[in-house]
């Protein structure tokens, strides 16, 4: 590992202040379960790290009227076992306990996960389906964007320099939203995925009110399926269209060839997988 | 690039007050066995996917090997080495002799500090439970069964 100089600020001004000193030269640390691992491989340097977990108002869950906002520096396992949680967004919970081990859980943060920006994280599965926004807060001032609009590539995101995330907000979920997280793991049950789909729709008298669908490793991002999405709502259920609407996630996926599986099994799967996932929330006792 | 100029960490360690200098590059397992001398945990995949370096840190069952020492600066840590002694065995590591819990003994110090953490917070767990909680700690003698009959056995409850 190549050294670097530990920082430890108690205030987001004092962070602000580290982030401006250091520029390119710094990186930020959660939990560092994504970074200590990259640092150790020699895929990552930085000469100085900006540890957050002394910052105050970074942690917590708060249930509002708009919403579950979740601090970033919430651990995995906090936000999984969170009675909020559980009662406001159980898919949520559910989506973050197929992460990893507890052992990665307990020392994972919220923020953290999503600002590594792998597109073989589980998470943006809830997030993107739920509909929930990151705060961005500079020096400057603070932003929402949608988690479906917060990955710009593999490990990339759209946090600019000087900005970090303070928290994720989760609207409230509609009563009846009926919920599903397929995770392909064909090897052992702590992987990642190789390929996994996340659902959420509204159903009224046999047709899709509201549909969400995101595809976890499959593209360099976590993927929004809005194709998929777009020729369900409004229309009747049936077995056939959810086949077609099914495959048109082969136009959109980019999986790549690796130990999970070729770039053309994974494709393959992408289909099946979110097939299986819209029967789940669209028809009845599926 | 920076010297790695070392700095104080200062961690209570099973109940005990210790202090090393660490550089900034120690992992939170090394700073453990090189520089205090607590050589119970091991180290074995390095990338936190093994569980041979399972320690609790601020009561958070974590992997000791992808946390740097600095980030546990004025943490309270528990080893395996703060888990019972010589004449008074922890009930998780009774169970484990008597359930044949750990053949070679490399991934023995993990497995039990792991399935303390998982007793203590759930003291009576279904065997879904264990298996959860255990997923991350691999015994490569594949002994799995005996240590799910140990963590079994030591919650009190009637073997499979
Ligand atoms: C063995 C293992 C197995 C895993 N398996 C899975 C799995 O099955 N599914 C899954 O989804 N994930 C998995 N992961 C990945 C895991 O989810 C991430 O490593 C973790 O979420 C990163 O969070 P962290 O707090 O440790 O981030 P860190 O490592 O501290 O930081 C990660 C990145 O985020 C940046 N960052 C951190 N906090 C902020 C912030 N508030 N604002 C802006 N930038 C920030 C850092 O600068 C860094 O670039 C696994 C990881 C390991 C080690």
């Amino acid at each position: 590992m190549q050294p670097f100089s530990f920082h430890r600020p108690t205030s987001l001004d004092e962070t602000f202040s580290l982030l401006e000193q250091h520029g390119d030269e710094a990186r930020m640390i959660a939990g560092g379960t994504a970074l200590v691992v990259m640092m150790k491989q020699s895929l990552f340097t930085a000469e100085h790290l900006i540890s957050l977990d002394r910052v105050p108002g970074l942690s917590g869950i708060r249930g509002e009227a708009d919403g579950l906002h979740i601090g970033a520096l919430t651990r995995h396992r906090e936000l999984e076992m969170s009675p909020v949680v559980r009662s406001a967004a159980p898919f949520l919970a559910e989506v973050y306990s197929h992460v990893a081990t507890v052992r990665i859980r307990n020392q994972a943060t919220v923020g953290g996960g999503l600002a590594h920006a792998d597109p073989n994280q589980d998470p943006p599965a809830a997030f993107i389906t739920l509909e929930a926004r990151v705060k961005l807060v500079s020096r400057n001032g603070e932003r929402l964007v949608p988690v479906a609009e917060l990955f710009s590539d593999y490990y990339e995101t759209v946090i600019q320099p000087g900005e970090l995330l303070t928290e994720v907000i989760v609207p409230p979920v509609a009563p009846g939203t009926r919920t599903a997280y397929l995770k392909f793991l064909p090897r052992t049950e702590d992987d990642y995925a190789t390929v996994a789909v996340g659902a959420t729709a509204q159903m009224q008298g046999g047709v899709v009110q509201k549909l969400k669908v995101a595809l976890i490793a499959a593209a360099p991002t976590a993927l929004s399926a809005t194709v998929v999405e777009d020729q369900l709502v409004g229309k009747s259920v049936t077995p056939a269209a959810i086949r077609q609407a099914a495959e048109a996630v082969e136009a959109i996926v980019d999986p790549l060839d690796d130990f999970r599986g070729s770039s053309s099994y994974k494709r393959d799967m992408a289909v099946v997988f979110t097939r299986r996932a819209l029967e789940r929330v669209l028809q009845d006792g599926a | 690039m920076n010297a790695d100029v070392s700095q104080p960490v200062r961690l209570r360690v099973n109940g005990e007050q210790r202090e090393a200098q660490a550089p900034s590059t120690r992992t939170l397992v090394d700073l453990l066995r090189y520089d205090l001398g607590l050589t119970g945990t091991k180290e074995a995949c390095g990338v936190g996917v093994c569980g041979a370096c399972t320690i609790m840190l601020d009561g958070r069952m974590v992997a000791s090997c992808i946390v740097l020492a600095v980030q546990a600066d004025g943490a309270e840590i528990k080893t395996i080495e703060g888990i019972g002694d010589a004449e008074h065995l922890d009930p998780v590591q009774e169970s484990f002799i008597r359930n044949g819990g750990f053949q070679c003994g490399i991934c023995t110090p993990g497995q039990i500090v792991a399935a303390r953490a998982l007793l203590d917070e759930i003291p009576s767990p279904t065997e879904d439970q264990i298996k959860e909680w255990m997923m991350g700690n691999l015994c490569r003698c594949t002994g799995y069964y005996q240590i799910i009959d140990s963590i079994k056995d030591a919650a009190g409850q009637a073997k499979a």
